[in-house]
């Protein structure tokens, strides 16, 4: 029963969900990197994205690959706001300041939305990538294919723009030293609603892909979140490349825990996997920053 | 040493002896929450109040690790959980008096801590509290696949008749009202001794300042899972009383985490590291849950969660050390308006 195809069908859905965690980890991991502060909102981020896309469909009848770029948009402002109001007023407070503040935003909006939206799953029914391919005799929703796609054609465009353009590169002098770079001209406030703004942004791309296919519902951004947090830690804090292998890892860790001992458990070797990482190689596999 | 320097949190001016708050306030508040029950007869503020105390002794407890130690655990469901799942396994499948299940739960929930601690003691802010989500959520897990302890579907306790050997109370509350109102004079005791003792001192030296902590010779590791052991007793305790007051357990409202989040919530908001912060933080947060409960929607709406996660952003920005530091701030300045008017006559 345990056959080769079946170990391949289970990896496949590993990588392709892995790959969706790792583009939820690299805003994670940019903002992390950046200004050394764990944004504990991520998930509802994500959860965010995927209402705005739900209710774009309900209401307007646009399919998720059509408000991608809204959600993008949206995503980006919320998080250039979020560090606005919310994070820029704590930079010089103690840590656990920090930590409570994008707790409580966690809170909030996670109870926000269970309140406007109340707890229901909604699935969007009729999305225009919808179905499935057969691809060397093993089987892939579309959705999950493009979703896989997609996300990893924005961790790339994430990592051509941190080393290859200028404002990127004023993004890295930032994580670097913060007071050098302020030396240089590089406004760090600037640099920081960036990272913001950007670590949002790409929680909307994976908003909109996951909502082709994925239930959606006011604790969503949860177990993505802690894989996000599992696949940071991995990945080496502040690490773009990092983030991505750890985001596969976790993935296939994850099905084959759910194949060979039991899908309840599959949670359960990804924090174990955080824990020996944290506590062997605090630096993580690629640690960069 | 003098106790001069022990007026807690004074913020900034002088506090010399501002309002005797231990000598006269505490008792009379003491004494009119003995009287409550009696005062206010309706099932529904007898149960408000349990909240307010279970949820304070829970706050006490976190702060104890949390506040003075300065280790922001976001994972206390684990605690709270073990405790109410060691005495009502003892109970249902054991027959064991809820009691020893107390102390059981208790015990249970400091060895836990202990294993939890010892690893994760060794790493330093965002990595300890996501360490903490994380096991709790491996508990969590856990306890929801374990079909000895009832798997997701939970526990119902046996309904025994009443009295205070079986800990359970049918036809009114008070009696539950002193029980847990007992619990969080007895954490609330503990810290305060702590607060004044070397262990207090040893616990915020490490808050403050690991390395330098360490540098005089403090052993950080073991103060940590000393304040952490401290902390999960009586989070598990807290666990058992829950278990006995519900009579019915599940992962859901005993290892949830929401409910983590809720008991680091509320002595932050009243202000962490004060012995009366947790005590003002439930004393606020549980009634404007209940309230907002009632009036504003019905169950399962969320709002008033809502209202903490606004309410904690507020607090991290605009004071981040909670609203006991206002408290305290104002009374200072009242001191000093009574010290002029003194002056004046």
């Amino acid at each position: 029963m345990l056959d080769g195809t079946i170990i391949a069908q289970t990896l496949l859905s590993g990588v392709l969900i892995g790959f969706i965690y790792a583009l939820v980890a690299v805003g994670l991991t940019l903002i992390y990197g950046v200004m050394d502060i764990v944004n504990f909102a991520h998930g509802e981020f994500l959860m965010l994205s995927m209402y705005v896309v739900f209710w774009l469909y309900a209401l307007a009848g646009l399919d998720p690959m059509v408000s991608l770029p809204i959600s993008v948009a949206v995503m980006f402002v919320v998080g250039v706001v979020t560090h606005k109001l919310v994070v820029r007023p704590v930079l010089r407070a103690p840590m656990s300041a920090q930590i409570f503040v994008t707790f409580g935003l966690m809170v909030f909006m996670r109870n926000g939305a269970q309140f406007l939206w109340s707890p229901n799953y909604r699935l969007i029914q009729t999305p225009l990538v919808a179905g499935r391919l057969e691809l060397f005799g093993l089987f892939v929703g579309k959705p999950q294919l493009v979703a896989a796609l997609g996300a990893l054609i924005t961790t790339g465009l994430v990592f051509w723009f941190l080393k290859r353009t200028e404002t990127g590169r004023t993004l890295q002098a930032v994580a670097e030293d913060q007071d050098a770079a302020a030396l240089m001209g590089i406004n760090p406030d600037r640099t920081f609603m960036l990272a913001w703004g950007i670590g949002a942004a790409c929680v909307g791309v994976a908003g909109a892909l996951l909502a082709n296919y994925y239930y959606i519902f006011p604790t969503v951004g949860n177990t993505f979140v802690l894989m996000a947090f599992v696949a940071v830690a991995l990945g080496g804090f502040g690490s773009v490349p990092g983030a991505l292998l750890a985001g596969v890892i976790i993935g296939v860790v994850e099905v084959l825990t759910g194949l060979f001992i039991s899908p309840a458990f599959k949670n359960i070797t990804a924090y174990v996997l955080y824990m020996v990482v944290v506590l062997v190689r605090p630096r993580g596999l690629l640690g960069e920053w | 040493m003098a106790d001069t320097t022990l007026t807690e949190g004074a913020a900034g001016a002088p506090a010399r002896k501002p309002f005797p708050l231990a000598g006269v306030a505490v008792p009379l508040l003491a004494l009119a929450l003995l009287a409550y029950p009696f005062v206010f007869r309706l099932p529904f503020q007898h149960n408000l109040m349990i909240l307010v105390f279970l949820y304070a002794s829970l706050g006490q407890a976190w702060n104890i690790l949390g506040g003075y130690a300065g280790q922001s655990s976001l994972g206390h469901a684990a605690f709270f959980g073990v405790g109410a799942y060691a005495s009502s396994l003892l109970l249902v499948k054991f027959g064991i008096v809820p009691w020893v299940g107390m102390l059981a739960g208790g015990l249970v929930a400091v060895a836990l801590s202990l294993l939890i601690g010892y690893p994760s003691f060794r790493l330093k802010g965002h990595y300890f509290v996501i360490a903490t989500i994380v096991l709790a959520e491996i508990i969590y897990i856990l306890f929801t696949n374990w079909p000895f302890a009832g798997g997701a579907e939970g526990l119902f306790l046996p309904l025994l008749p009443e009295g205070v050997v079986n800990f359970e109370f049918h036809s009114s509350k008070i009696p539950y009202y002193y029980i847990i109102f007992a619990i969080l004079a007895v954490v609330t005791t503990v810290v305060f001794f702590v607060e004044r003792s070397k262990l207090g001192f040893y616990f915020r030296a490490i808050r403050e300042d690991p390395d330098a902590a360490r540098s005089l010779g403090i052993d950080i590791t073991r103060y940590k899972l000393i304040a952490m052991a401290l902390s999960a007793f009586f989070t598990g305790v807290c666990g058992t009383f829950y278990a006995q007051f519900v009579l019915f357990i599940e992962p859901n409202n005993s290892l949830n985490f929401m409910l983590s989040v809720l008991i680091m919530l509320i002595p932050v908001f009243g202000g962490s590291g004060t012995l009366w912060g947790p005590i003002l933080g439930a004393f606020i947060l549980i009634p404007l849950s209940e309230f907002t409960r009632v009036y504003l929607s019905g169950a399962g709406r969320a709002i008033d969660l809502t209202l903490y996660g606004l309410l904690i952003m507020l607090v991290a920005i605009f004071e981040p050390r909670g609203l006991w530091a206002v408290v305290t701030r104002f009374r200072s300045r009242e001191t000093l308006k009574w010290r002029f008017w003194k002056s004046q006559v």
